[in-house]
C-alpha cells in the first residue's frame, strides 16, 4: 500500500525524485525553492546518494551535465534568477542529448523581483531560454501531488528522448501542504544508456565514449557534421510534440473556456465552480505540458464556438500559446498578475476576481 | 608503450597505447604545445595502469582537439565548467573513475574560475591541468588572465599594462587553500622540463587515485601563430619572458588535507 502523508509540495518534489531512483541532487540556495535543496541534503546521504551544493546555479546545472552523463538520473531545483543562470549548460544537455530534471519554483521578476509567487518564465521556459532554439518539454502542477507524479513523469520522460525536462512550478503549490500518496509509477522500459562514460573499461565493448555539447572541432558520435545533430534534434523535437498532456474540466458544454496552469489553475478552478453554481456554461482547460501545448483541445474548442480566458499570474505570455491554438477563431480575453487583489508581492489573482472576468466574458458571448 | 626491467630500473619506451593516430594529425597549429601536453596525458595514464578508468574533461579551447588523439572516455564542457562536470562524474560514479580536466587558461582562470575555486574548496579527488599560453589561442589571441605586462594581443594592443591587470598565478593561489594537495608549474619547451613536468603530472594523477584531494598542474604551452612568432622563437619567448614571470616547480606536495 502506498503510504499517505501530508507534505510541502517541495517537499513533494524531492520525493517524487527519489521514488524515481534520482539519487543525485546539485542545488544552491534560493526562495522560494530551498524547502527542495535542504530536503534532499538530509535524505541523500541516508540513501548513500550524492547531494552536492555549488558555488552557484551555473555550477548546479554543469553537475547535472557530467552527472547525466554517467548514465545516472539527476536532478536540480531553482528559481527564477538561478534559471536565467543555467541556461547556457541547459542547451549544452540538449546538443550533447544528456536526460535531466530541471524544477524551476518560479518567483516574481524581472530581475531578482520578490522572492513571492509568480508565472513570469513561461516564455523563458517553454521557448529554450538559452541558446540555439532546443525544446523542452515543461510540466507544469498544480497540486502537491502532482509536484510529486510529474517529477517521476519528467525523469521518464528526460530518458525517452535524452533531453532535459522542465517540471514548472511556483512558490504556492511549493509551499503549500496537502494529502500525497507516495507510489514509485512504472512509465514502461526505457532505452539502455549505453552511451554514458565513465571509463571504457566499464563496458563490453571496450571502446570509449565521447560525450560533446558542440559540433566543429572534433565530431561525437553519431554525428558525423554539425548538420546531422541538428537533423536528429529536429526529428527528436517532432516526436516530444506528441507528448501533450492535459487536464480537462468541465468542457463539453463549455461556452467559455479558462486556460490557467500552476496556481492559478486552482484558482480558475474554484472561479468555474462558482460559475456554474450561477448556471454558467464555463470550463477549464489545464495544461499539463506548456511545452509541447495542447494546442488541438483549444483549437476543437473554438471551432465548437466558445470564447476564452486566459488566466496567468504574469503580464500575459502564456496567452501566446492560447492564441497559437484558436488561430483567430473565437476571441482570447486575458486576466494578469495587475489584478491581484493586493499590489505587494504576496497580492494573488483570486477566484472572485476571476469569477468577475468569466462574467464579463459571458456577457459577451450572450451578445 | 612497452616496459622493460634493466637492473633494478624499468625503462618506457615507445608510443602510448592510448595515442591515436588520427588522419588530421592533432589538429593544432604548427609549434602548439599541446599535442605534447596531450601526449603527457597518454603517457601518465598508460603509466599508472587507469586507462580503462580514466574520463577526461575539456573545457572550450584549444584543448577539445585532445579528443581527436587520446582514446579514453571523454566529455566536452561549456567554457571554463569541467570542474562542475568533473565534480559530478567523480561522485556520481562514488570515487571510482580518475577524473582529469585539460583546460586553457581562459577557460580555468578568468571564466572558469567560480567552478575551479570551489572545487578545489571542496577538495574535489580532480586533476585539472591548465595550459597557459598567455593568450585565448583558438579566438585569436586575445588577452586573457596569465597575460604578461607588456605583452601585446588583439585586446592589449599596447602592450598589457597597469590598467588591465596583472598576470594571475593558479598554483600558487591553489596551493593557499586546504582542499588542494598538490600544485605545481611545468614547462615542456625542452626535453628535461618535459621529463619534469611528466613527473608533476604523474604526481598529481597519483594523488587522486590515493584519494588525498584535489591536484593542479599548470603547463607553459606556446602559441606561436597568436604571439606572432616562429616555433623556435617561442621557446626563447617561453625562457626568457614566461619563466620569469611563473617560475616552475611544485608550490605544495602533501600527503593529507591538513
Amino acid at each position: 500500500m502506498a503510504e499517505r502523508i501530508l507534505i510541502q509540495g517541495n517537499e513533494a518534489i524531492g520525493r517524487g525524485a527519489v521514488a524515481a531512483g534520482c539519487l543525485t541532487f546539485f542545488g544552491y540556495p534560493i526562495t522560494p525553492q530551498n524547502e527542495v535543496t535542504e530536503w534532499f541534503a538530509k535524505e541523500l546521504p541516508q540513501r548513500e546518494g550524492v547531494f552536492i551544493q555549488p558555488h552557484s546555479e551555473s555550477g548546479s546545472i554543469n553537475m547535472l551535465y557530467g552527472g547525466a552523463a554517467t548514465g545516472v538520473r539527476v536532478m536540480t531545483s531553482t528559481s527564477s534568477p538561478g534559471w536565467a543562470l543555467m541556461q547556457e549548460t541547459m542547451s549544452c544537455m540538449a546538443n550533447a542529448e544528456l536526460p535531466c530534471v530541471i524544477v524551476l519554483v518560479q518567483r516574481g521578476g524581472p530581475g531578482q523581483g520578490t522572492t513571492q509567487h509568480a508565472q513570469m518564465d513561461y516564455l523563458s521556459a517553454t521557448r529554450g531560454g538559452g541558446q540555439g532554439g532546443y525544446k523542452a518539454i515543461v510540466l507544469a502542477p498544480a497540486s502537491v501531488a502532482e509536484n510529486c507524479d510529474l517529477v517521476q513523469l519528467g525523469f521518464h520522460l528526460s530518458d525517452k528522448y535524452r533531453n532535459p525536462v522542465v517540471v514548472l512550478t511556483d512558490a504556492i503549490i511549493g509551499q503549500m501542504a496537502e494529502p500525497v500518496e507516495i507510489q514509485a509509477q512504472d512509465f514502461g522500459p526505457l532505452p539502455p544508456k549505453d552511451w554514458a562514460i565513465g571509463g571504457k573499461g566499464y563496458r563490453p565493448d571496450h571502446q570509449r565514449r565521447f560525450i560533446s555539447c558542440g559540433q566543429g572541432q572534433v565530431s561525437a558520435e553519431p554525428y558525423s557534421n554539425y548538420l546531422s545533430l541538428i537533423r536528429a534534434l529536429d526529428a527528436k523535437y517532432r516526436l516530444m510534440e506528441s507528448e501533450v498532456r492535459f487536464d480537462p474540466y468541465l468542457l463539453d458544454d463549455a461556452q467559455v473556456v479558462v486556460v490557467a496552469y500552476g496556481y492559478v489553475a486552482r484558482v480558475a478552478k474554484e472561479a468555474v465552480n462558482m460559475a456554474r453554481r450561477e448556471g454558467l456554461r464555463v470550463g477549464l482547460l489545464r495544461p499539463i505540458t506548456l511545452w509541447p501545448f495542447p494546442y488541438m483541445a483549444l483549437r476543437s474548442r473554438a471551432e465548437a464556438g466558445a470564447s476564452f480566458l486566459t488566466v496567468e499570474d504574469s503580464l500575459g505570455q502564456m496567452i501566446d500559446d492560447v492564441r497559437l491554438g484558436v488561430e483567430g477563431r473565437a476571441p482570447v480575453h486575458f486576466l494578469g498578475m495587475l489584478d491581484r487583489h493586493d499590489s505587494t508581492g504576496a497580492g494573488m489573482l483570486l477566484p472572485g476576481r476571476v469569477l468577475e472576468e468569466i462574467k464579463k466574458v459571458c456577457s459577451g458571448v450572450k451578445v | 608503450m612497452s616496459r622493460q626491467e634493466v637492473e633494478g630500473r624499468t625503462w618506457v619506451s615507445g608510443t602510448p597505447r592510448l595515442w591515436v593516430r588520427h588522419p588530421g594529425g592533432a589538429r593544432q597549429c604548427p609549434g602548439c604545445h599541446h599535442p605534447i601536453i596531450e601526449r603527457l596525458i597518454a603517457e601518465t595514464v598508460d603509466e599508472l595502469g587507469v586507462e580503462d578508468d580514466t574520463v577526461l574533461i575539456t573545457g572550450v579551447g584549444c584543448s577539445t582537439r585532445a579528443f581527436a588523439v587520446l582514446d579514453m572516455d571523454g566529455i566536452f564542457t561549456a567554457h571554463g565548467r569541467a570542474p562542475d562536470a568533473g565534480t559530478a562524474i567523480k561522485r556520481a560514479l562514488h570515487g571510482r573513475p580518475v577524473v582529469i580536466t585539460l583546460q586553457g587558461d581562459g577557460d580555468c582562470i578568468a571564466i572558469g574560475a567560480g567552478s575551479l575555486l570551489s572545487a578545489v574548496g571542496r577538495a574535489e579527488r580532480l586533476t585539472v591541468i591548465m595550459v597557459n599560453n598567455g593568450n585565448y589561442g583558438t579566438t585569436g589571441g586575445q588577452m586573457a588572465p596569465t597575460t604578461l605586462h607588456g605583452q601585446i594581443t588583439t585586446t592589449s594592443p599596447q602592450g598589457r599594462d597597469d590598467s588591465t591587470g596583472y598576470p594571475m598565478h593558479a598554483p600558487e593561489l591553489l596551493a593557499t587553500l586546504k582542499g588542494c594537495v598538490y600544485a605545481a608549474r611545468g614547462s615542456v619547451h625542452t626535453p628535461a622540463n618535459y621529463q619534469r613536468t611528466r613527473k608533476y603530472l604523474k604526481t598529481a594523477v597519483q594523488k587522486q587515485i590515493d584519494n588525498v584531494g584535489f591536484s593542479f598542474v599548470e603547463v607553459l604551452s606556446a602559441c606561436p601563430p597568436d604571439w606572432r612568432l616562429t616555433p623556435v622563437e617561442s621557446l626563447s619567448w617561453i625562457e626568457e619572458h614566461m619563466i620569469p614571470e611563473f617560475p616552475l616547480g611544485e608550490f605544495k606536495n602533501v600527503e593529507r588535507i591538513e
